[in-house]
């Protein structure tokens, strides 16, 4: 169980949409929101899910967590099926929603974390101690007294996730956590889902469209569009999935006619005495520099990493293409 | 890590067990944070106090007029808006905030409920519970104390037992109704009015005397939404008339039963409807 602790086998969601088209006449409409998607996580694991917006990334956590029931396919987390043990389920994860909180909206942080004690069933050593913990970690001891509603929306978050984790959850979802927060605020919330993965071994599964989250967080990362798995592994692998490239900027002396470099290498930009270069990201740039070092009078360069974005941004367009 | 004692725990509880201890939970929270604020207490409670005792002032408005509505004197029309009153007004007060169900469905809150181990319908029911809700429920119970002083009956120990019974049952018939109709919004999400429709103006239909409505309103509020079981049935029989579109006289203490079914065909409802909401998320 440790090794597939979260289970998708061809788990498909299909939405029945009804709009209505004109006076009492209705177009109904099939919508697959997740389109047999099938991976594992094992416990401990920190997994990145992006996509564009649509993709079927929050549907997808509905399912895990039991909110929905799968139109097809097989799921389990931690050996339960989240829908039909909904309840049973809700004792061993954590979920934070970015865009809604699960606090008590009209009422002092504290008493939905008092509730929490209560509802979860935390013994009462446990839950101070996790309390005391998470308030450290994530600066909430100014916060406990004031309305949920009054906070700024990076304060909710740390006080929504602080939440998730009272009852000691194995594995915490996180969709979209970190949107619209600020830069402060993000670079927080980063640091502690990093912690508690390394120090609790927490399973943490996070959907994100900001790729900086996967980059700062994630050793994998799951590309889903339009409901469909189009990438599953290392985030550096992400690179060559997507055929990238990487470009070197060259600086010459002066002015000169494009560089001649040997294909696929070659130049995409030239502005005054400084050339853009682009070569696969596959490929090692020593060859290239020695060449141009020797052929050209050159005074400075650098590489540019691919754009993870625009990496992902061409995945959608190839597949479909090919779709 | 296996499931600690702590969380094995829930699951030896039964579903209604469960359901009890978070609703009790939650609205204890909720009347904690009211008395925090003792002062706003006061005022949006005499606020509801009075807001809901100007439905009686119409009804004395008219008495300044007539001497009887549909043959009934004042005293016997305050005992009927007395019972309605304290009927719905403790249904309300319990799960009042039942109507909010709609907006939970359309801004995606209620996704945050099923997140929790606990039984949806509890969490829903205590939320937001106000103990200002007491302000309609006090005034209903003036007005029947005022009948009851006016009102010159012939208790008989039946009678004195079916004042109790028909409090509690019209209370559930209510509640059945708020249940039904929050229900009904997982499938319409704006039928809140629909609702109050039947919450909210069935209180007020019901104190009035039957006999002012035509046969086949009543006969609809008795057979089909049977809230004329609330006050209209056991009320002829403690007012000593004969009760409405001639039932045998052992209806006018049916209404805990009539209650029971009520509760139950509404918690299927609610289960139906939430089935439905976890497979169409919305
Ligand atoms: N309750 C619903 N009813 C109908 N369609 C839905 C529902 N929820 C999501 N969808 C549709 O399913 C697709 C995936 O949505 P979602 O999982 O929210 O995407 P993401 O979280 O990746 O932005 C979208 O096309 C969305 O319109
Ligand atoms: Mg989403």
């Amino acid at each position: 169980m440790d090794t597939a602790f979260i289970e998708l086998d061809r788990v498909e969601k299909v939405f029945d949409v009804r709009k209505k088209t004109g006076f009492l006449k209705r177009e109904r409409r099939q919508v697959r929101a997740v389109d047999s998607i099938s991976f594992t996580v094992p416990r401990g694991e920190m997994v990145g899910y992006i996509g564009p917006n649509g993709a079927g990334k929050s549907t997808t956590i509905k399912m895990l967590t039991g909110i929905l029931t799968p139109s097809g396919g097989r799921l389990r987390v931690a050996g339960i099926d989240p829908s039909r043990e909904r309840s049973r389920l809700a004792h061993r994860i954590g979920v934070v929603f970015g865009q809604r909180t699960t606090l008590w909206w009209d009422l002092p942080l504290i008493d939905s974390y008092r509730l929490m004690h209560r509802m979860y069933r935390i013994p009462d050593g446990r839950y101070r101690e996790n309390l005391d913990r998470l308030v450290e970690l994530l600066e909430l001891g100014e916060l406990l007294d004031v309305p949920v509603r009054q906070l700024s929306l990076g304060q909710r978050m740390r006080g929504d996730i602080a939440a998730a984790l009272l009852h000691d959850p194995e594995v915490l979802y996180l969709d979209e956590p970190t949107i619209g927060l600020d830069v402060v605020s993000k670079a927080k919330v980063r640091e502690f889902l990093r912690e508690l993965n390394t120090e609790n071994g927490t399973t943490v599964l996070l959907t994100t469209h900001d790729l900086q989250d996967i980059e700062q967080l994630c050793s994998r990362v799951m590309v889903i569009d339009h409901g469909r798995m189009m990438y599953d592994g290392p985030l550096a692998g992400l690179h060559e999935a997507g055929e990238s490239e990487r470009v070197l900027v060259v600086d010459l002396e002066r002015e000169l006619p494009p560089i001649e470099a040997p294909p696929p290498a070659r130049v995409v930009k030239v502005e005054g005495p400084r050339q853009w270069l682009a070569f696969p990201a596959s490929a090692s740039a020593a060859p290239l520099v020695a060449r141009i070092a020797a052929e050209y009078p050159l005074v400075d360069l650098s590489v540019r990493e691919p754009d993870i974005e625009a990496v992902i941004a061409k995945m959608y367009v190839e597949r479909a293409a090919t779709a | 890590m296996a499931e600690d004692g702590w969380r094995a725990e829930a699951a030896k509880t039964g579903r209604l067990a469960e359901g009890v201890r978070t609703y009790r939970m939650i609205a204890a929270m909720w009347i904690r944070s009211t008395m925090a604020y003792r002062a706003s207490f006061v005022m949006t409670t005499v606020g509801n106090f009075a807001a809901t005792a100007l439905d009686f002032v119409a009804i004395l408005l008219m008495f300044s007029q007539v001497d009887a509505l549909g043959g009934y004197p004042l005293p016997e029309v305050a005992f009927l808006y007395g019972l309605s009153s304290v009927s719905f007004g403790l249904a309300d007060l319990a799960i009042g905030s039942m109507d909010r169900l709609g907006r939970r469905v359309r801004d995606g809150t209620l996704d945050t409920l099923l997140v929790r181990p606990a039984p949806v319908l509890a969490q829903v029911a205590a939320d937001r519970f106000g103990l200002r809700r007491l302000g309609r429920v006090t005034q209903g119970a003036l007005v029947l104390g005022y009948a009851l002083i006016e009102l010159d009956l012939q208790w008989t120990p039946l009678k004195l037992v079916l004042m109790p019974v028909m409090v509690l049952g019209g209370a559930g018939i209510f509640c059945a109704v708020f249940v039904a109709g929050a229900a009904f919004q997982f499938v319409a999400q704006d039928a809140s009015e629909v609702q109050n429709a039947f919450t909210y103006g069935g209180t007020t239909l019901l104190q009035y005397p039957p006999t002012i409505f035509a046969q086949d309103l009543v006969r609809g509020v008795t057979f089909v939404l049977p809230l004329a079981f609330v006050n209209w049935v056991p009320a002829a029989y403690v007012l000593g008339r004969p009760l409405p579109l001639g039932l045998p006289g052992w209806t006018a203490f049916a209404s805990p039963l009539v209650a029971a079914v009520c509760c139950a065909l509404a918690g299927v409802a609610w289960r139906t409807g939430l089935r439905s909401y976890r497979s169409t998320g919305s």
